[in-house]
């Protein structure tokens, strides 16, 4: 294998150091954003601000989604810079998949009311 | 031609430098998007099956929110914190990146004695992974992101030995990074276990 003799005590090493530089302005942007984003959906649904649940579903939802991104940049580093981009291009594949797992369980199980069997007395009207 | 010619055109016969660790980083994310794959599995099947609850008790009998609003916050904590400690190692300071891990770990321990006190008071109500298939979801779901915190405490105590031991070496940097990526991953999936799972499930 290759030479290890010198990986040893660079503990501030340009050629192997941590792949990412964190900042105390980052994380500390990220709590506060997080800390915002989590409490507004809790306090949605606990004090019932918005009457109609399909509404405040789709609401606390955009808030779980934005807070993921707030994680993403603040707390994980992503950016298209690390790892020549191969992070974020694993990241969008993974979301690509996991896309089509939810988008796809979701289609598929609740429209199996519409392949059944035509035997049951309820299967009007279904699907 | 030789063989040996041929071979040398089309295969890298001469090791270069690779420095120890150098992809340690991209494999480990590899690994946590695979592990992002596990847990769209387990959303996937709680939204299936989170609405039948066998005439039996429901999220809105069950989920006490200013609680997970509790958990939440101190699954945040334990991320800020991690930040610190990130920060800390960048400044080559040992002591402190030995101590912020502690406040995190005990964070973490706070996380998980809050999500077991709530799964044992929900097994004594005999709402336990048996009663519905909601339920079975609901625990397969949020007892695998309690478990992943689980190791990650594990992980950290390692880490913090061998911190110990050996000090701010490359190696242990790069131990410390991956930690940190797993960790705020953790702190990632559960604004979808809170959202989706609590939340929604109030909602509903």
């Amino acid at each position: 294998m290759a030479d290890h003799s010198h990986a040893d005590d660079h503990g501030h090493g340009h050629d192997h150091g941590p792949a990412f530089h964190a900042s105390f302005r980052d994380y500390a942007t990220g709590f506060i954003l997080s800390v915002i984003l989590t409490a507004i959906p809790f306090w949605l649904v606990m004090s019932g601000a918005i009457a109609d649940k399909q509404i405040a579903a789709i609401v606390i939802t955009a808030f779980a989604a934005v807070q993921i991104v707030v994680h993403m940049i603040y707390f994980l580093h992503m950016s298209g810079k690390i790892e020549g981009g191969w992070n974020l291009m694993a990241m969008l594949f993974t979301l690509l998949l996991v896309a089509i797992v939810l988008s796809g369980t979701l289609w598929v199980m609740f429209h199996l009311n519409a392949n059944m069997m035509p035997t049951m007395p309820k299967a009007d009207g279904m699907g | 031609m030789s063989t040996a010619e041929l071979t040398g055109r089309y295969y890298d016969l001469h090791e270069h430098d690779h420095p120890e660790g150098a992809s340690t980083a991209l494999g480990f994310w590899l690994y946590l998007m695979s592990d992002c794959l596990i847990f769209a599995m387990l959303f996937a099947t709680f939204a299936v099956l989170g609405g039948n609850y066998a005439a039996g008790p429901g999220p809105k009998d069950l989920f006490d929110l200013p609680l997970v609003a509790v958990n939440t916050s101190m699954l945040l904590f334990s991320s800020i914190t991690y930040g610190f400690a990130m920060i800390a190692m960048q400044n080559g300071k040992l002591r402190q990146t030995q101590a912020w891990p502690i406040v995190t770990g005990l964070f973490g321990l706070a996380f998980l004695g809050i999500e077991l006190t709530e799964f044992r008071h929900l097994i004594e109500e005999g709402a336990g992974p048996q009663r519905s298939a909601f339920l079975s979801a609901f625990f397969t779901l949020v007892g695998t992101h309690g478990c992943h915190v689980t190791f990650g405490i594990i992980w950290l105590t390692t880490l913090l030995v061998q911190l110990g031991k050996h000090g701010l070496t490359a190696a242990n940097q790069r131990r410390l990074m991956c930690l940190s990526l797993f960790w705020h991953f953790l702190d990632v999936v559960w604004i979808g276990v809170f959202t989706f799972v609590y939340l929604m499930g109030v909602l509903r």
